[in-house]
């Protein structure tokens, strides 16, 4: 662990170093300018392994529903963006395309990922096609050895694609597993953090505004993204910035998984969904530099406008209503925003656009008949009734009445607070600059009088 | 007593860690279990039965031991059982959508 920076530089291929401006502060835009690629350069790279360029469909029974429920006059369209049509079944594929691109141009022979979600099959997928070698390195069983369904079918997809997987138990220590193996092979790190990676979502965001205007004649009122590690909401805004989409929303929306600890034995196959929740949602968004790189180049408190939850019971019924009603299947993780979309759109006029960012193709293992079916085998109670009441570990409540779905705010005030604190005390500074708390005003989309209230009430100088 | 022999697909167990060796930050649960990993590859040694420690070269080349577990390892993830807990919504969804269902 010790030799974490070096082996991390060796396999990242950026000096981190070079964009760190004193203390707190460092050169975010630069850093994605200089060790990135352009948007067109990133479409073409894309373009060359199927990536991108997925459908946007209107979902107009949903929509229909929401009418119903809403009060008159409110009930804004439902779009959905079918990132599931991409290779390997996520949105997952920008990035990996990307990163493995970028691998294969800095002559790296083979990939590695720490990832248990999409973006293991996306990487081995990519790297597939680029003919690299990967690995793919999952956080799978407890201590009984049970598996969750939904990751067993993650690691069958990347072998389905010539990867190595390498299952571990829970526990941070996957990123040590994960260190081992980058020193052994000499690997690129096909980081979720790095600024290629998350530029590679930058084209999402774009397309969206190309569809729509082509379209509707007009961007999307509301976009809203799955947010864990904060790669896909930074991206996606990005993307939609650069199109000049400037006053499209941007909504972040995780399963409400609190009370659950993410590094525990017994506790982990008690939640139903790997990613996509509040267990990474909240201390990524809280501390983005925790990630596998010393910058990371997620940073959704740049960019949320608002930031919601959903309950487990929620998203498995939206997911039912997704194929019941609209005639698609897809996976339940991809369907967190879209049950969030669902509260959303009622609170809109019905002009309004709501736009769900993504869809995650779904299979054995990653479908809710099997989630929930492993869910009552680990004790988790499955019930009809009211979702407010769900509790993460406990049950799942399957909303009794459609009516019942809501999108449930997270204080963003709180969270910058929370952001503000965390540098303080991590990077253990009593006193700041001029630059550095322009720095978090822009890191945490507020401005200098909040940053210096929140360092007064610290007892931060100045 | 099944054996397997140079060649075959199988799959490996690890311990990474013991209880002792793991990080401090751990929850008290999962400070009392080892830190286990589990890979798969082509046997490598001429023959080993269920429970040998054994050299394997995983699917990309790298040769790794440990501990055989399975032969032939198939994957065991299926669409479920029933849930008969979620055969409503459709069916409610259908009688909104028709029936002008409002709800204030």
């Amino acid at each position: 662990m010790a030799r974490k920076k070096e082996i991390m530089k060796q396999a990242v291929g950026i000096d981190y170093d070079e964009f760190e401006t004193g203390g707190i502060s460092f050169d975010y835009e630069r850093m994605m300018r200089e060790t990135g690629y352009t948007l067109q350069e990133m479409q073409e790279i894309q373009k060359e392994t199927g990536v991108g360029n997925t459908p946007i469909l209107e979902l107009k029974n949903l929509t229909e529903l929401a009418r119903s429920l809403a009060p008159k006059g409110k009930g804004a369209r439902i779009f959905i963006k079918d990132e599931a049509a991409n290779p390997s079944g996520s949105f997952k594929a920008r990035r990996a395309a990307i990163s493995v691109y970028h691998a294969k141009k800095l002559g790296y022979k083979g990939v590695i990922a720490a990832t248990s979600g999409n973006y293991g099959a996306a990487v081995a997928s990519q790297a597939a096609m680029r003919g690299l070698k990967c690995i793919i390195v999952q956080e799978c069983y407890d201590s009984r050895g049970v598996g969750q369904p939904e990751i067993i079918e993650k690691a069958r997809k990347c072998e389905a694609f010539g990867a190595e997987v390498v299952q571990l138990t829970v526990g941070p220590e996957l990123f040590y597993t994960f260190l081992r193996l980058l020193e052994d092979t000499g690997y690129f790190n096909a980081s979720l953090y790095t600024p290629f990676g998350i530029a590679g979502v930058e084209t999402l965001g774009y397309e969206i505004a190309m569809q729509f205007r082509e379209k509707e004649g007009r961007d999307p009122d509301v976009v809203v993204a799955t947010n864990a590690g904060g790669g896909n909401l930074t991206g996606t805004a990005r993307g939609l910035i650069k199109a000049g989409a400037l006053n499209t929303k941007i909504v972040g929306a995780s399963v409400n998984l609190q009370g659950l600890h993410m590094a525990s034995d017994k506790q982990f196959n008690r939640k139903s969904f790997t990613t996509g929740h509040t267990g990474f949602g909240i201390p990524f968004t809280t501390w983005p530099d925790r990630s596998d790189v010393p910058r990371s180049a997620a940073r959704p408190l740049r960019y949320l406008d608002r930031y919601v939850t959903v309950n487990q019971g929620e998203v498995f019924y939206i997911t039912e209503a997704l194929a019941q009603v609209e005639g698609i299947e897809r996976g339940p993780a991809g369907n967190t925003s879209l049950a969030a979309a669902f509260s959303i759109a009622q609170e809109l006029d019905q002009d309004k656009i709501v736009l769900v960012q993504e869809t995650e193709y779904t299979g054995a293992g990653k479908h809710i008949q099997p989630q929930l079916t492993f869910a009552k085998e680990n004790g988790i109670e499955i019930i009809i009734g009211n979702p407010k009441n769900e509790v993460p570990g406990e049950n799942i409540i399957l909303p009794e009445h459609p009516s019942l779905i809501k999108a449930r705010d997270i204080d963003l005030n709180k969270l910058r607070k929370s952001y503000i604190k965390n540098c303080i005390e991590i990077m253990k500074v009593d006193s700041l600059t001029e630059e550095e708390i322009e720095f978090l005003a822009e890191d945490c989309k507020s401005n200098k009088e909040f940053v210096i209230n929140t360092l007064r009430e610290l007892n931060i100088n100045i | 007593m099944e054996y397997a022999k140079k060649g075959d697909w199988v799959r490996i167990h690890n311990i990474v860690l013991t209880p002792e060796e793991r990080a401090p930050q751990v929850p008290e649960d999962t400070k009392l279990v080892p830190l286990e990993m589990w890979t798969k590859g082509f046997l490598i040694d001429d023959e080993a039965k269920i429970g040998d420690t054994v050299t394997v070269e995983t699917y990309i080349g790298r040769k790794v031991s440990g501990k055989l577990i399975e032969i032939n390892p198939y994957y065991k993830h299926d669409f479920g059982k029933c849930v008969p807990e979620l055969l409503y919504i459709g069916r409610q969804l259908r009688g909104i959508l028709e029936g002008g269902d409002k709800i204030e």
